[in-house]
């Protein structure tokens, strides 16, 4: 490249970042028009389930872009995250639900399906703002983000670090997943929310719906990797990895560890709900089971695999785990969960630097970039 | 305290911006002193680390601070960094800060630093990178998030780099450094973050002659312009640099002079040598 901006090296000065940015470029162009262009008898087409497999494998490789910037980055090991992303996904899912209307099954023009099953004569409160489309996409970042806030500024005031922490993350998404799993909660019990009709007026079933959504989940994985990858590089960013290696070194030189770490952790979760929101209208419902413990524990592993600390690892992890887990869950489900935990052990004991060390092992080295502090 | 007042510091203790506190991050010291420790006692579970230790350090002074083991060196290292809260007494650092009052970040900003026995550098991050994250400055997350570093900032880690002699390392992983060039750059670091008074323990600790050497020049070329307060086993070392000796036993001083003085005080000679 002959003309490099600043702001061009920043983004894409790693030839990991740039593989990732092509991967990305050609899945959001090409998948479409396979999808759009060639009907359902061309050998050339791709379906609306493989274009929605692909659209979910991307909402998921943000979440774990959102990970690897806690985990990797900053050394917090959120066994939570999973939490977050299923807020965003209610908090979508709500607006989903609001959309249906006087079509849901009792035909009631405000209360959603359940609630009427339920008996109830009101919409609750919180069901509230959630006919409107701004207001669901607001909640979508606020809920998740100030729970992140108000959760790390408790455990990170006091502290709490390492397995504790894990503990508690893990402890957090539990009991989110016995709440919603209650019908008095009012967010559809244990079936969640499902039978979606309209997004934003548009049919949710229909091609050019599944397109935009598509297109969405590519675009938000995008920037949001690039925001994580800005955060990185920027002072800020080295100060988290200082934090990451010595905390209580970097808090002697100056820095308010708890701050950087609980600023990190809310970004994060925002992350993690803005997935979660694109997700729930591709797979059309959500439901408890997505607070499940393991499901945070899962993300983890992808991240591990994939490399971390890398960023474009974690979304390879992401899709190399989810593949594998397609695969498996239809040709051999009962096997799923031990090839995970190997995969996971494996991984620990013979690939630290995940499948992208392994990746970068192959590969001619380069000379180190100039650190950013000369030219900045 | 006003409650516009209240809720701006109540806003800027949850995002971390803006300063501080109100306190004066630099110390007064008008009248020559930096530090003032009087009467200080430290115990833990009965046993005084400090026993109504008193100890004055003037501005700009190289002061070595020696005794045995379990003399309270460590503890009195900790009671300024504000690590360790002590039972009794004051520590002022000038004569405005009162160090018991302060958190250990605050204590770090208002210009103490402090170097561990270990070298505790960041050793994933360039050496540069090591300077540059110990600079001085605003160092909330927005700013460094959205803020380049300031040309005086780039020309300070320059002349830093210079006096640790270790301008040929600065794109090196500090990690890869070796135990004296770590020691040079976590000093380094104690100069970026413009600390008036530097704490350094057993600085020599593992160095080759050499090493040792370049170690005493580096800090007698800093006498003048910081306080040093330097913990040393290392008697050949302590007269090499030292100007005036602080001897430590059981927590209080013992004696202080200059080393000869301390070398042929009859109480010295019985706590090293035995009776």
């Amino acid at each position: 490249m002959t003309m490099r901006t600043p702001l061009m090296n920043l983004l894409l000065g790693e030839r990991g970042t740039q593989i990732f940015l092509a991967v990305l470029l050609v899945t959001a162009i090409v998948v479409p028009i396979l999808h759009l262009a060639f009907d359902a008898g061309s050998s050339l087409h791709l379906s609306s389930y493989t274009m929605t497999l692909i659209g979910k494998y991307m909402t998921y490789a943000l979440l774990a872009v959102a990970v690897d910037l806690v985990w990797g980055y900053c050394g917090i090991l959120s066994l939570g995250h999973a939490a977050f992303f299923a807020l965003g996904g209610y908090a979508m899912g709500m607006y989903l639900m609001r959309q249906i209307g006087p079509r849901g099954v009792y035909a009631d023009p405000v209360l959603p399906d359940f609630m009427v099953f339920l008996n109830w004569k009101e919409l609750p409160w919180f069901w509230y703002g959630f006919d409107m489309f701004w207001f669901a996409a607001l909640m979508v970042v606020l809920v998740p983000g100030l729970l992140a806030l108000v959760f790390g500024w408790l455990a990170f005031r006091s502290r709490v670090t390492g397995v504790y922490l894990s503990i508690i993350t893990q402890a957090l998404t539990y009991a989110l997943m016995l709440a919603f799993f209650r019908n008095d909660m009012g967010f559809g019990g244990n079936n969640g929310l499902t039978d979606f009709k309209d997004i934003l007026g548009f049919n949710i079933n229909a091609p050019g719906t599944r397109v935009a959504l598509f297109v969405a989940s590519a675009v938000a994985l995008g920037l949001g990797y690039f925001a994580c990858r800005y955060i990185t590089l920027s002072r800020a960013g080295r100060v988290v990895q200082a934090v990451r290696d010595a905390e209580s070194r970097t808090r002697f030189i100056g820095y308010r560890v708890e701050s950087y770490k609980l600023w990190i952790f809310a970004f994060s979760a925002v992350l993690a709900g803005i997935a979660g929101a694109l997700y729930v209208p591709q797979v059309g419902i959500i439901n408890p089971s997505e607070f499940q413990p393991i499901n945070s524990i899962e993300i983890v592993i992808w991240v591990a695999v994939g490399g971390r600390g890398t960023l474009y690892g974690a979304v390879a992890g992401a899709v190399l785990v989810n593949y594998a887990k397609s695969y498996f869950t239809a040709a051999v489900p009962e096997f799923w969960l031990y090839a995970l935990g190997a995969l996971f052990v494996l991984v620990t004991l013979f690939l630290p630097r995940g499948v992208v060390g392994l990746a970068d092992r192959f590969t001619p080295r380069r000379r180190e970039p100039e650190p950013e502090a000369v030219k900045a | 305290m006003n409650a516009s007042t209240a809720i701006r510091h109540g806003w800027q203790k949850v995002v971390g911006t803006g300063v501080r506190s109100d306190r004066p991050i630099a110390p007064d010291t008008t009248h020559g002193t930096i530090l003032y420790l009087e009467d200080i006692t430290v115990s833990f579970d009965g046993f005084k680390a400090l026993n109504a230790l008193t100890l004055y350090v003037d501005v700009g002074e190289l002061r070595c601070i020696i005794g045995p083991n379990g003399a309270g060196k460590t503890t009195m290292m900790d009671v300024i960094t504000g690590k360790t809260r002590p039972d009794a007494g004051s520590a002022w650092f000038g004569q405005q800060l009162d160090l018991l009052t302060l958190t250990e970040p605050e204590i770090a900003e208002a210009g103490i630093g402090r170097k561990f026995q270990k070298p505790t550098v960041f050793e994933q991050h360039t050496v540069l990178e090591n300077l540059e994250l110990a600079a001085a400055g605003n160092k909330s997350i927005w700013h460094t998030l959205f803020k380049p570093l300031t040309g005086a900032q780039r020309d300070r880690i320059d002349q830093v780099l210079e006096t640790v002699r270790l301008q040929d390392r600065r794109d090196f992983r500090a990690g890869m450094l070796s135990h004296g060039q770590k020691q040079w750059l976590e000093i380094g670091m104690l100069l970026m973050q413009d600390s008036q008074m530097l704490l350094v323990d057993e600085p020599v600790a593992g160095m080759t002659p050499q090493e040792v050497e370049r170690t005493a020049e580096l800090l007698l070329s800093l006498e003048g312009q910081h306080s040093v307060v330097v913990v040393e086993h290392d008697m050949n070392f302590v007269r090499s640099i030292a100007r005036k000796v602080t001897v430590l036993h059981e927590g209080h001083v013992l004696a202080e002079g200059s080393m000869d003085q301390v070398q042929n005080d009859p109480k010295v000679i019985e706590v090293y040598l035995g009776e």
